[in-house]
């Protein structure tokens, strides 16, 4: 069963390694001009606040370039692999058997059929983990230095914020719990859809809204966010907008370097959230007047926040939940095959 | 022809129709709401107060934040996405089901010829495919219309640098998903008809037009047009960054040219020339950052960029979309081509 | 008569396997046609060259004195099922109607339907969920619904149980009375093409080894017993088929034109099936031989 596994599955693994090998060289070319341009930056030897600038230079200087279409190309591949995984290694794993027809000679090998599916499902699923992993290493490894610099920056304009989305999902152990999960929900939709190519559909569409719903409405209540209140700063405030219908909307920087900031909203002695009206100051003198008109409504800054040091509680808490939601999946599938018919 | 072809196509055109009739109703919901913060943010009346600059950019700042730019990402990353699938799951199986499943024998030996069976086949779904991706587009383009005049407006005091000349946003907006629709339509027929199966075909067309996409807008997009270079005063630019490293060199970079597209920048003397050390004892050490931009002015350095310039947005578009067009009818016509004269089995 | 298939040197090979040589054919009109001969031989190959699906690598084939699939006119006259019996998985019986409709210029609405609700099919069921056999009855009602003058068969009764294909083999036999259709079908099934066929093509190993009409084959055709003799004795006008001897006696499968007049052999005749059982246990025959064949098939 393990060698029809292998032997099934042996154009996918070539094509995999083959890509993995291509993006690896690649990554390793552009990796080395990136730590060429770190080493000259000055971050490697800096000492104190020259670091900061330093940072904030080489994170400048990896935006304008290449290195930034690199740094985003790999979070794409990371994100894009588990959904291309599921459909092209799930949907058809059982689904091309019905088609086919092909699962009639292999249950009648003398191999049970929950075997077949355990070594299917297992051998595969594992594989795809691998693969997922290794992307989001060979990526990662690849970032180190524009994670360095960030933190050395010590400042959020930059706005690299490891837990934050889009880039916790495409580095630490992350990427195995989705790849586990893509892949056994590709084997379900085919088990169930019975058609390879419909299957591979509702695949790419069920992942891709997992992937938009999880981080903006799932992830944010994993852990209850840091809730933070302090008088408003003018020295900070980097929005004051004056609309017509009696309405000003002011917002402070949230000085959180690193951490994912959930809410950042100005509100009044009260509690209120402000909104306006807006202060005479405002509206018809200079900004300076108006600056410090905003500063006489007393106003306070709430954040809601998850801070930089629970990215690996997050990457953790993730990574398990994917996995036991593969786990009920594959599950699923055994006792559908064990107690359905497939025709 | 025409009928089967339909019946055959139903299943995906009911489920893009689903689709698209979803991201409509969304799109116009907070299309609407950013509408009206456009029109309460008092941006509409703003030349006669000469506040353009500052509730442009404030508008900016607020559309930035919270559920709209969340969703402009989510549908914008569709309109990209969406002739990838369709390459996928109407280019490549449109041959590859038939030869896999043999029914190419039954409506080939229906009075038909398979000219006429190809090219239907290409014809209509190739319409549909162009179709979908420009209304899909066209919905984008209309969400997010408040928000690129308020980019032009915004000129320098501008809050981003993404505007819809900068890649992701170009590809998904405008008339270029069009011609993206129709080039990954044929490519993906075409890798059905030189790989004969599906899911390996499917695989194929999702590696060439990932390759394509990635490869235009880094390395062929650019030079489409010459593009322009200008040297300006520090003043009148919007920066991205500037600092001074270890050894006095001096980094600078431009943020944003109005809604144009930044290729590149770099801190020149007034000749263009090349600057790469801090003149005239400026450094960010002694007297922040506001005071090294002035000291940086007071030694002639000014920023040089490469850019192409916003109102050669449409002139992109057309150019891009017809040599996608291009591109797409020589595929086609291979297909056809080679689905009419040689043997399928 | 015209001839509704007139091949000549047709060849087809693929890469470097020769599955159909030097066949040269000409199948008059009117005549139920069984094409037999064992798995391999080259029968599919003819079949899908007749209808353009195929090319030939070398030589001509005509069918209806047209190309093959050159235009949609010369599609319409010829009806095709295909081996597999192939129909749209997705698509509901009602569906393939609606299919056939619209395709084809002449189609026989009337007679499709006829034969739907004598077979018993449910029009809105899908064809992927049908058995074998089903589907191999709404693709030959596609075929014959269309009017075509000649329906090429390739192993259509393969899947069909044996009430079934007796029904479809009258059917068939009903069809080309009334409709003056001409029918080629390929099967290695003898037993069945006897009841249905009124000439034979026997295909072994990419040649053409035996055509004609099934009387004349058989009339020509003889089992003979006698004594034991030497093959080179044998009368020039003999054409020898298989020969197996005893220590006292010969068995001989003769083909002659004129009557059997020595008295020394006792001769009967041949049952089809036997005869090409013969011909198809046969081993590969001389280049010169391979000219009988046609010869006798342009008779």
């Amino acid at each position: 069963m393990i060698w029809l596994t292998w032997r099934q599955f042996r154009a996918q693994t070539i094509v995999t390694a083959a890509f993995l090998a291509v993006l690896a060289v690649a990554l390793l070319v552009t990796g080395l001009n990136l730590a060429h341009l770190y080493n000259a930056s000055g971050l490697a030897t800096c000492h104190g606040s020259s670091c900061g600038t330093f940072a904030s230079n080489f994170i400048s200087e990896v935006k304008g370039g290449l290195s930034e279409k690199v740094f985003y190309a790999g979070i794409y591949i990371v994100y894009a692999a588990p959904a291309i995984i599921g459909m092209f290694w799930g949907a058809p794993l059982i689904a091309r058997e019905i088609e086919a027809g092909t699962f009639r000679l292999a249950w009648n090998q003398s191999v049970s059929r929950s075997r077949w599916v355990v070594v299917k499902l297992g051998l595969i699923g594992l594989a795809a983990m691998v693969t997922a992993e290794l992307l989001a290493l060979l990526t990662s490894w690849w970032a180190s230095p524009v994670y360095q610099a960030a933190s050395a920056a010590r400042s959020d304009s930059l706005s690299i914020a490891r837990i934050a989305p889009p880039l916790f999902g495409a580095q630490g152990v992350a990427p195995i719990g989705y790849a586990a999960f893509a892949f056994t929900l590709g084997v379900t939709a085919g088990l169930l859809i019975r058609r390879t190519i419909p299957a591979m559909a509702v695949t790419l569409a069920g992942f891709a809204l997992v992937q938009i719903a999880w981080p903006n409405w799932v992830r944010p209540h994993l852990m209850s966010p840091v809730r933070e209140s302090a008088p408003f700063s003018i020295g900070r405030l980097d929005e004051v907008m004056i609309g017509n219908g009696n309405q000003m909307i002011v917002g402070d920087t949230a000085s959180k370097p690193g951490a994912w900031i959930l809410t950042n909203q100005a509100v009044k002695p009260d509690g209120q959230p402000f909104t306006g009206p807006p202060t005479h100051a405002c509206l018809s003198q200079g900004m300076q007047a108006c600056n410090a008109s905003i500063a006489r409504l007393h106003l306070r800054q709430v954040i809601a926040y998850q801070p930089a040091s629970r990215f690996w509680s997050f990457q953790l808490y993730e990574t398990a939940i994917f996995l036991v939601l593969a786990v009920a999946l594959a599950a699923f599938c055994a006792w559908w095959i064990r107690h359905r018919r497939l025709t | 022809m025409m009928w089967l072809t339909w019946r055959q196509f139903r299943p995906q055109a009911i489920a893009a129709a689903a689709v698209l009739a979803v991201l409509a109703a969304v799109l116009l919901v907070s299309g609407l709401s950013l509408a009206h913060l456009y029109t309460t943010t008092g941006i509409p009346a703003c030349h006669a107060h000469h506040d353009c600059e500052s509730l442009a950019s404030g508008f900016l700042m607020h559309a930035r934040s919270g559920s709209y730019d969340r969703l402009h990402g989510i549908a914008a990353a569709i309109v990209l996405l969406a002739p990838a699938v369709i390459g996928m799951f109407w280019g490549a199986p449109l041959i590859t089901r038939e030869i896999e499943t043999g029914t190419f024998r039954l409506a080939w030996n229906q009075s038909v010829s398979r000219y006429r069976w190809i090219g239907v086949k290409l014809g209509l779904i190739g319409l549909a495919s162009m179709a979908a991706a420009a209304v899909a587009s066209l919905m984008v383009t209309w969400w997010a219309a408040p928000i690129n005049r308020a980019v032009v407006l915004a000129g320098s005091a501008s809050p981003t640098t993404v505007n819809r000349f900068t890649p992701a946003a170009f590809a998904a907006s405008g008339i270029v998903p069009v011609g993206y629709a129709a080039f990954a339509f044929a490519l993906g027929v075409t890798a059905g008809v030189l790989v004969r199966r599906t899911v390996p075909a499917m695989a194929v067309t999702l590696a060439a037009f990932a390759a394509v996409q990635l490869a235009w807008p880094n390395w062929i997009r650019p030079h489409l047009i010459a593009p322009v270079h200008a040297v300006l005063a520090l003043g009148k630019v919007s920066l991205g960054g500037f600092g001074d490293g270890p050894g006095n060199s001096l980094f600078l970079a431009v943020g944003s040219k109005g809604d144009g597209w930044i290729l590149s920048s770099h801190a020149a003397n007034a000749a263009g020339q090349v600057i790469s050390r801090v003149p005239g004892g400026c450094s960010t050490q002694t007297g922040g950052p506001g005071a090294f931009l002035a000291c940086l002015a007071r030694n002639g350095v000014r920023a040089a960029v490469t850019y192409q310039p916003g109102s050669r947005y449409w002139t992109f578009q057309w150019y891009e979309t017809a040599i996608f067009l291009v591109l797409a009818a020589v595929l086609a016509t291979f297909c056809y081509w080679r689905v009419s004269r040689r043997a399928l089995a | 008569m015209t001839a509704v298939l007139e091949s000549s040197g047709l060849s087809k090979r693929y890469g470097r396997r020769q599955a159909l040589t030097d066949c040269t054919l000409s199948i008059p009109s009117g005549h139920v046609t069984g094409l037999v001969g064992p798995n391999g031989a080259g029968k599919t190959t003819l079949l899908n060259l007749a209808v353009g699906l195929l090319q030939p690598t070398s030589g001509k084939i005509e069918v209806l004195g047209g190309q093959p699939a050159s235009s949609s006119e010369q599609l319409a006259r010829v009806g095709f099922v295909a081996q597999d019996t192939p129909t749209y998985g997705g698509l509901s019986v009602a569906d393939h109607l609606k299919l056939g409709a619209h395709m084809n210029p002449g189609w026989d609405n009337e007679l499709a339907e006829r034969r739907i609700t004598q077979l018993g099919l449910d029009p809105a069921q899908k064809a992927g969920k049908m058995s074998g056999g089903q589907r191999a009855q709404l693709a030959l009602t596609l075929a014959v619904a269309k009017r075509p003058e000649l329906l090429i068969l390739d192993e259509p009764i393969a899947s069909l149980d044996p009430l079934a294909r007796r029904e479809f083999l009258q059917v068939l036999m009903e069809a080309t009375a009334e409709q003056e259709l001409s029918v080629v079908m390929s099967s290695h099934l003898v037993s069945d093409l006897e009841r249905a066929c009124d000439y034979l093509i026997v295909l072994v190993a990419s040649r053409v080894r035996l055509a004609g009409e099934v009387d004349q084959l058989l009339a020509t055709h003889w089992q003979l017993t006698g004594p034991r003799c030497d093959p080179a004795a044998l009368p020039d006008d003999w054409q020898v088929i298989s020969a197996s001897h005893t220590d006292r006696q010969s068995t001989l499968l003769v083909r002659t034109s004129g009557p059997v007049a020595d008295p020394a052999w006792a001769a009967d005749h041949i049952g089809l099936e036997d005869l090409v059982l013969a011909y198809m246990s046969q081993p590969a025959p001389q280049p010169a031989r391979t000219a009988t064949p046609s010869m006798e098939a342009q008779r």
